[in-house]
Parts: structure tokens; C-alpha cells; sequence
């Protein structure tokens, strides 16, 4: 069978997409689209699973098989998915709210089983559905219509989340960075396990400009710092660059040390301390803040473990045999004439 | 005679026929009575009595020892004949120690026997059980056949050279009582022996102590004719076929298992541990040669969630949890029900509220599981009667599941689910096939896949799986159009769409049996009832009939909907009668559906009803 080609317009849908105008979600869904259809791989093999928020009407606009669920669970019902269903490629879909606040259980526990699937969360540090309330993900002092006086919750930092709760794979994106996301979106889907990727995301109606210093034409060139494998981590033009020092990850003119002590970025590293240091640099979208892959290493996937023991049983005691299952316990007959006799 | 163990002599010790008889045994939580219960419950099975069992045992792990939260007992009762409950006052009562002693003796039947372990009963036992004297000394034990046996220092004794030592010692004295037992019952020792060997396989020296201290009690019997009689109960007159002894949760997992080849469907089963339904979760985990995917979730709702992403994804899904959890998973029990997803929703009922009474039965969910949910979501509930109902009622649950696209939810409870039966074994071959078929094909203009395009007889949706070219479609938790599928919030379709689903469920009334009244046709008084007061309703018809009254009594298995004769059943009957273990919850569905002026038998209190209590009530109801 030869492989298809589709072009995005095959991954749409007849739904008229009801985003506000501007929102960063449309992006997104651009970039996704536009990853599916070149991958050459049956449509039908897709499957968007997401909860409840802006982000959660996602599916409905992606032409594969999809589930718009309730809030916060689309990781636990996408596992049900991806456990019995290995010939899939199962995606959640998800915001800060749906998967941080009332959904936060069900990411740690996806990621550390290492489910093979994809988390994209949508961050746009603000619920945006609910009209405007403060998010896990915002900052503090944000003044909301539910903070009046600013918010006094700590934020998670999502990368540093997904590390602490074992992901073996852990990225991070711009929703207005097309070409950026679809490279994230490539690593996440060639990665066996479960792979999380934290989208900025801009919200134009409930918290514009959340991300500028990572937009912003002049901020970008000073904040953004971009990971790539093998290569040391320096940004602002070179200016800057970032080191290990006591166990921590810092920022510091690249001209004030020895090049040899920058750090080079080691996504592979099976040790996860380095990458949560790195995660640190920033705690959101403020000042220097890395994008890119922060970790991709290998662990023996949930659903393929699952399907294994499966598949050892068969092999070592053969297919289950019902009438031999219920008569395991020891039986006794009795006779037509009603007599009993131990067996 | 297994081994060397010396027989009854039959010139010394007299032999007693019994119908039937009921046994408890009671220690202390470390005691090992679940094990002995246990063990004497498969020997009388494997003898040919019918029999029924009731297990009791505390909520904690190991409650202080000798005191009397910590006491854990194993009723019995074994028969000739088709006994259906596991009896209401013990004939035997085995007491380790005195809180043992102490909880129990009330129970036991005037002139019954009584065994105890007197080497418990010392000072510190005596006082932690809250007795102020010695029960043994004085005469406060008068009206009972009471056999007193210095259990510890026999079993010390008897496990010499076994190999065990220390503290091991004494776990064995739970074999010697049954040991003892086995003499007095005219048990078969192979079974237990047998048992002990194979359980303890890896541990050979437990195996020999067990079967060492099980000898000396049985030679205790024969040697101190510890009676003057013994006691026999023939093999009971049960129908032809192969028989084995099952648990509630045994069975229902087998059922699913059932379910899963007769539809031809994978089963997956995601739960969150919890008393008293873990064990379903225990079996399925070990059957992975059956195709059994078990998905041990971080919570509640995620195990619910699991098994809705399994389903959409095309396997015979399941989730079972006891109310506590039932609670937890409402909103995604409502999510399969509006994405009309096929779901089994177990409930192994124990007392509540919160946490209530973990270990004890009560049927107090059957309100929470048609209701529970927000939004109209009126969901098929099922329950099983007694443990070998429990594998009858899992296929059926699958078999509505799957035919209606819905979640059912299926009741169970703790004495069901640790209690045992005889159970005559199906012939496999003959259950029906559960026919499913997945679409293949787009069904609407165009090439268009239509997601709600029912089926005319069933009213279900079509169930397209992931994977199949040219069907992919998107649903959820939104309401949706009543064709098309897509997200629709048009007013008159919602209505449509909620008239629809209920229709869909109430319809399932067409394609389950009517009732059938068991019991005198001309009789006065119905008895009604659902679960697992069965076997106590029906013993309770029985002894009212020897007394001459007309009884007739009436089992629901279908909750939701209810048998479609069951208001014109009702009606001609003067009175009706409802024994439930809650304040009255199907009374209220009854009175409130049919206008009738039944009657309610409730109780609360973290135990089945006894038959006397239910046979009083008809006496008094048929004067």
C-alpha cells in the first residue's frame, strides 16, 4: 500500500472554528494540521483526546477520530486509548487549567507510566473559557476578575512539572513560531512514551501579551534561548550564555568565561537534574526563558510493557480457557440421582 | 482417610444426622478464621452439601490484638438440601479468645456447641475483651455444649520438628481448630490437607506445621471424644452437573471474561483499589492469558476515564469500584452516557455514607446509581442476587452495554462479593454470542459518516472504532446533533436528543425477561426484592409456608428499567412487602411508581438480614 498524501485541508474540518479572533489557538491548529498531513500516515490512525477549556474544542476541528471529554481527564481517557490501541498515534490536548489545576493527578501519573503518547498544553497562563479567572500558571499579584487584590498562588513552572513527575520527553514552544513547533511536534511524535509539550500561548481576549518578551521584535533577541542538542546554550546574540555552577543553571556574559564552560545542551542525558536546572533559568515568560527540547530519553513504554505480559501469558499458558478457569477452584459432581461425589 | 490419621471409632462416639448446621468461627484478626472458614467451606463443598458463606471481618488490618474491634469471623452453613442464605444463629461457635467469646456467644443457638481456645484465657485477654471474671469458670457458659481445648499447647506440641519456631508456632492453631472440626463434622481431610501442601509449597515447614496441627486436632477429637456425639450432614440433592465453591467477586470477574469471548471483544478493566471490590481487580490482573488488559489508575475518576477511552477505542470496557468511588467517577459515568459509549460500571456496595462501614454489606447505592448524576442521564442498573448470580449478571450487563451503546452500571455487595455458594458450572459453549458490529462503512449521503444515525430497533449509535479509513468523527461531552453529530446547542435538539437517550434506556424494558412470581399464586402478601437479600426472602416465603401462610416472592435483577409486568404483578397481590438493607429504597420507587402501599423490612446494620427477621415479618403481615 502505497502511503497517502494529504495536504492540510485533509485534516480539517467542516466546523466553523469558533476561537476569538486572534487567539493563539489558531496557530497552533495550523501547525498541527500542517504536521499531520506531512507525515504520510493514515488519518484514521489519529486519535485527539482533550478535557475542557478553549483548548479542549481542539478535536473538533482536526478531521481524525477525537474526543472532546470533561475537565481535566483527556490523559487518563487517552491512556485507555493508547493501552489497548498500540497501532495509534493518541494526542491530548490541553491548557494550564485543564491539566495543571483540576487535571494535575492524571498528567504526573501519565507521564511517569510513560503512556506512548502526546501532551501538547496550551498555556496561556489565564482561564480563558470561564472568562478571566487566575490559572496555575499565572503569575503573582495578576489581577483577575476572581483576584482583585492579585493573585497570591505560586505558580507551577510546567517544564519544570513534567520533569519532576519522570516524563521522558519535555518541550517547550511559541504558539506564533510555526516552524519551531512543528520541529517540536516531530521530536514528540518520533518519541516512544509519553511526550509533553508546553505551548505559549497567547490568549489577545483575557492576558495579551503575556509572552511579549518572547514576541516581542526587541525583547525576543535578549530572552529567548534556544535549546538544540550538542550545541552550548548561548542567546542574545551570543552575549549571553548559560553555566552550571553548584548544581545550578546561570546566566552570564558569554565573554566572562571560558567558552569550554558553557553549558552544552544534552537533551540525552539520563541524569534529569540538569534539565530541571536549566527549567529554572525562568519561572514563565519572563526574561531569559528556554524553548526546545529540554529532555528525550528512552524508557520502556507503559502500553508496550502492558501488551507484553499480555502476550508472555498466551505464550506460556496458551489462550485462556474459560470452562477450565471456573472449574480451577476444585469441583465435585453429582449424579442424576442426586447423589454428590467429591472429584 | 488421608495420611495417619485415626478414625472415628464408632463404638464410642455416637453419630448425629443434621439437615443442616451453621458454624462460625471467630478469633482475633491474626487468628487465621478466614483461612479456616475457608478451608471448611471447600471440604463441605467438595463432600457434596450445599452451603452459604458469610465472612466478617474488621475494617483495619490488624485491629489490637485481643480486643473486640479486632475480632474477624467465618459463618458457614452447610446442608442436604438447597439452603439460600448462610443461616441466622450458629449450632457451632469456634472461639479463639475471649473477645471472640465475648462478641459472639449471644449468637449461638441455646444447647449449641461451643469450642474455645482456653489457653487465651488469661488475665490480660480476659480483661482487653472487658470480662471481669474467668467465663469459664463460672457458670455463665451453662445452656452450651461447651468443649474446652488448650489449643496453644496442643499446637506447640503437635508443630515439634516441623521446623517452625517462635512465633510461626501458633499461626498453625488455626488448622488445629479445624482439625477438630473435621472430626466433629465427619469432614473430608484429604481437601485441607491437599490445600495446605499446595498452598505452602514454598514453604514446606508451614506446610507440615499446618498439617501437623490439623492431625492433632482431629486425634484431639477422636482420642478425648471431646463429645458424646458427632455430627453428619449428607450430601445435599442438588441438580446434576460439576460444581465448584465461588465468591461474588470471582465470579463476576469470570463473567466479564465470559462477556469479553462471547462478544469477541478485549477486556479492560481500569480501577482504583477499594474494599470490598479490589479483588475483581486481583483476578483480572492474574487472567492476562484471557487477553485481560487491568490498568491499576491513580484515582478513581481515572480509572473510569480509562475504561471510557478504552471503549471508545473498541474493547468490552469495565471500571468497578464501592460507592465512595461510584461517587467520584459521576461525571465521567455521565460523559459515556451522553457520548453513548459502551461501559460497565461495577458498585460492590458497603455501608455508608463516606467511608461508613468499609467491610460490611448494605444496599444503599440503589438510589445514588439510577439518580447519582447530574444532568438526565437515566443509566440501565442491574444487580446480582447471590456469588454465582454475580457471573450471569456481568454477561448481562455486557450484553445491554453493548447492544445499547451505554453505561450500565452493576450492583453487587459485600456479602456477595465474599460470600460463597455452591454454583452448578455453565456449559460455556451454550451462552449465547453477544453480537457486536463495529461500522465499517460510511452510513450517510456522500460518503458522510452520520455518528447518531441509530439503529431502528435498539435506538443505539453506530460504534465506528479509531483506525477505520473514512470514518473519523469527533464526540463528547457537548450535546450534539441529533444526526450529524457535530456540536449543536439548538434548543429543540437537545430536547430531542435527552427524549432520545431516555427512550433508548426505558426501550431495554422490551428486551429482558418478565417477571415470574415464585411462590403461592393465591398467596396474600408479595414479597419484593433486589440483591442479595434474595437468599433470606426466599428462605424467609419457605418457613412462613411450613407455617401455612401464602407467600409469593419477586426478584428484581433489573433496576432500570424494571421488568415491564412488574406494576401489573404488584397489583394483585393485598399486600407487598420490601426487605432492603437501607431506609427503604426501592420502597419508595415503588410506592412512587405505581401507587401502591408497599410496605418496607429495613435495616442498617452491617449485616444481611437474618431469615428469622424476614419470616417474622411475613407472620405478622399474613395473620
Amino acid at each position: 500500500m502505497t502511503a497517502p498524501i494529504y495536504t492540510r485541508a485533509d485534516f480539517q474540518t467542516d466546523q466553523e472554528v469558533r476561537w476569538c479572533p486572534g487567539c493563539g489557538d489558531y496557530t497552533i491548529l495550523a501547525s498541527v494540521q500542517q504536521f499531520l498531513a506531512g507525515l504520510s500516515r493514515n488519518r484514521e490512525e489519529f486519535v485527539f483526546i482533550s478535557g475542557i477549556g478553549c483548548a479542549a474544542r481542539f478535536p473538533y476541528y482536526v478531521n481524525t477520530y477525537g474526543m472532546h471529554s470533561i475537565h481535566g481527564r483527556a490523559p487518563a481517557i487517552a491512556s485507555g486509548v493508547a493501552i489497548t490501541r498500540p497501532d495509534l498515534s493518541v494526542w491530548v490536548i490541553t491548557g494550564d487549567g485543564d491539566a495543571l489545576s483540576i487535571g494535575g493527578n492524571h498528567l504526573i501519573h501519565t507521564l511517569r507510566r510513560n503512556v506512548n503518547l502526546t501532551i501538547l498544553l496550551f498555556n496561556n497562563q489565564i482561564y480563558g473559557l470561564t472568562k478571566g479567572q487566575y490559572s496555575p500558571t499565572s503569575e503573582i499579584g495578576k489581577t483577575t476578575k476572581s483576584s482583585p487584590f492579585g493573585s497570591i498562588d505560586y505558580p507551577f513552572n510546567p517544564v519544570s512539572l513534567a520533569l519532576g513527575a519522570e516524563a521522558t520527553f519535555v518541550a517547550r514552544t511559541l504558539d506564533m513560531d510555526r516552524s519551531h513547533t512543528q520541529k517540536m511536534l516531530e521530536a514528540a511524535y518520533n518519541h516512544k512514551g509519553s511526550a509533553f509539550i508546553e505551548i505559549y500561548q497567547n490568549c489577545n481576549v483575557f492576558n495579551d501579551k503575556a509572552f511579549i518578551q518572547l514576541t516581542g521584535k526587541e525583547e525576543r533577541v535578549h530572552n529567548r534561548i534556544d535549546l538544540e542538542a550538542g550545541k552550548p546554550i548561548v542567546f542574545d546574540d551570543g552575549a549571553k550564555a548559560v553555566v552550571m555552577r553548584g548544581g545550578e543553571a546561570v546566566v552570564v556574559d558569554s565573554n566572562s568565561v571560558d567558552p569550554k564552560a558553557i553549558l552544552v545542551h544534552d537533551p540525552t542525558n539520563p541524569n534529569a537534574s540538569v534539565a530541571f536546572a536549566v527549567s529554572r533559568l525562568s519561572h514563565g515568560p519572563y526574561g531569559p526563558t528556554p524553548l526546545g527540547i529540554f529532555r528525550d530519553v528512552n524508557r520502556p513504554t507503559y502500553d508496550s510493557e502492558v501488551n507484553a505480559q499480555v502476550a508472555a501469558a498466551k505464550e506460556k499458558l496458551g489462550e485462556g480457557d474459560l470452562a477450565k478457569l471456573i472449574a480451577s477452584h476444585g469441583t465435585w459432581t453429582v449424579d442424576p440421582s442426586g447423589n454428590g461425589a467429591s472429584a | 482417610m488421608a495420611d495417619d490419621i485415626a478414625t472415628v471409632d464408632p463404638s464410642s462416639t455416637t453419630t448425629e444426622v443434621l439437615e443442616k448446621v451453621v458454624i462460625r468461627f471467630a478469633g482475633d484478626s491474626g487468628d487465621g478464621m478466614q483461612v479456616a472458614g475457608t478451608r471448611f467451606t471447600d471440604a463441605s463443598a467438595l463432600f457434596g452439601n450445599d452451603l452459604a458463606t458469610l465472612p466478617s471481618f474488621p475494617a483495619e488490618i490488624r485491629a489490637p490484638a485481643g480486643t473486640l474491634p479486632g475480632v474477624s469471623s467465618f459463618q458457614v452453613q452447610i446442608a442436604d438440601f438447597d439452603i439460600l442464605t448462610a443461616g441466622d444463629e450458629p449450632d457451632c461457635l469456634v472461639a479463639m479468645n475471649p473477645a471472640a467469646l465475648k462478641k459472639h456467644i449471644e449468637d449461638l443457638r441455646q444447647g449449641g456447641t461451643l469450642i474455645v481456645n482456653t489457653d487465651t484465657f488469661e488475665e490480660r485477654n480476659l480483661a482487653k475483651a472487658g470480662y471481669e471474671s474467668n467465663p469459664l469458670d463460672d457458670d455463665s457458659l451453662r445452656g452450651y455444649r461447651v468443649i474446652k481445648v488448650p489449643m496453644d499447647e496442643l499446637t506447640k506440641e503437635a508443630v515439634k520438628g516441623s521446623g517452625v519456631s517462635g512465633r510461626s508456632v501458633l499461626r498453625s492453631k488455626n488448622f488445629f481448630a479445624l482439625g477438630l472440626l473435621a472430626w466433629l463434622f465427619h469432614r473430608p481431610t484429604e481437601p485441607t490437607i491437599d490445600w495446605a501442601r499446595k498452598k505452602f509449597a514454598n514453604k514446606p515447614e508451614v506446610a507440615e506445621a499446618n498439617v501437623a496441627a490439623f492431625k492433632a486436632g482431629y486425634t484431639f477429637g477422636v482420642a478425648t471424644e471431646a463429645t458424646k456425639s458427632t455430627f453428619e450432614v449428607k450430601p445435599a440433592a442438588l441438580p446434576a452437573g460439576t460444581y465448584t465453591n465461588v465468591n461474588g467477586n470471582t465470579a463476576l470477574a469470570w463473567g466479564l471474561i465470559a462477556a469479553s469471548q462471547k462478544s469477541g471483544l478485549p477486556l479492560f478493566y481500569g480501577s482504583y483499589p477499594i474494599t470490598p471490590a479490589s479483588d475483581i481487580l486481583h483476578e483480572l490482573s492474574r487472567q492476562k492469558n484471557f487477553g485481560v488488559r487491568t490498568f491499576q489508575a491513580e484515582d478513581e475518576i481515572a480509572g473510569v476515564g480509562s475504561a471510557i477511552g478504552a471503549a471508545f477505542a473498541g474493547n468490552l470496557a469495565v471500571t468497578g469500584s464501592s460507592g465512595p468511588g461510584i461517587a467520584l467517577k459521576s461525571e465521567a459515568i455521565s460523559l459515556a452516557f451522553i457520548a453513548e459509549l459502551p461501559l460497565i460500571v461495577i458498585n460492590v456496595q458497603r455501608g455508608g455514607p463516606s467511608t461508613g462501614l468499609p467491610t460490611k454489606p448494605e444496599q444503599s447505592d440503589l438510589l445514588f446509581s439510577l439518580y447519582g448524576r447530574h444532568g438526565e442521564s437515566p443509566v440501565p442498573v442491574i444487580a446480582a442476587a447471590s456469588p454465582s448470580d454475580s457471573f450471569e449478571v456481568a454477561i448481562e450487563a455486557a450484553r445491554i452495554a453493548l447492544t445499547y451503546m451505554t453505561p450500565v452500571i452493576l450492583l453487587s455487595d459485600n456479602s456477595i462479593a465474599n460470600g460463597s455458594e455452591p454454583w452448578l458450572l455453565p456449559d460455556i459453549e451454550a451462552i449465547p454470542n453477544i453480537e457486536v458490529d463495529f461500522v465499517k462503512y460510511p452510513n450517510g449521503p456522500d460518503g458522510t459518516f452520520l455518528p447518531y444515525l441509530r439503529d431502528v430497533q435498539t435506538f443505539a449509535r453506530p460504534w465506528a472504532i479509531p483506525g477505520t479509513p473514512g470514518l473519523e468523527h469527533r464526540i463528547g461531552g457537548i450535546e450534539k446533533d441529533a444526526i450529524t453529530g457535530d456540536v449543536s446547542y439548538d434548543p429543540k435538539n437537545h430536547q430531542l436528543m435527552t427524549d432520545t437517550r431516555a427512550w433508548k434506556v426505558a426501550n431495554i424494558a422490551n428486551d429482558i425477561p418478565d417477571l415470574s412470581v415464585d411462590g403461592d399464586e393465591d398467596a396474600d402478601l408479595v414479597v419484593l426484592g433486589w440483591g442479595s437479600t434474595f437468599g433470606a426472602i426466599r428462605a424467609a416465603a419457605r418457613r412462613a409456608r411450613l407455617d401455612g401462610r401464602k407467600v409469593a416472592t419477586l426478584h428484581l435483577r433489573y433496576l432500570n428499567p424494571m421488568a415491564r409486568n412488574l406494576g401489573e404483578v404488584l397489583s394483585s397481590y393485598d399486600k407487598i412487602l420490601i426487605p432492603e438493607l437501607n431506609t427503604g429504597q426501592l420502597l419508595k420507587l415503588i410506592r412512587a411508581e405505581f401507587l401502591l402501599d408497599a410496605v418496607g423490612l429495613n435495616k442498617v446494620a452491617g449485616e444481611p438480614f437474618k431469615v428469622s427477621e424476614v419470616a417474622e415479618k411475613i407472620m405478622e403481615m399474613t395473620k
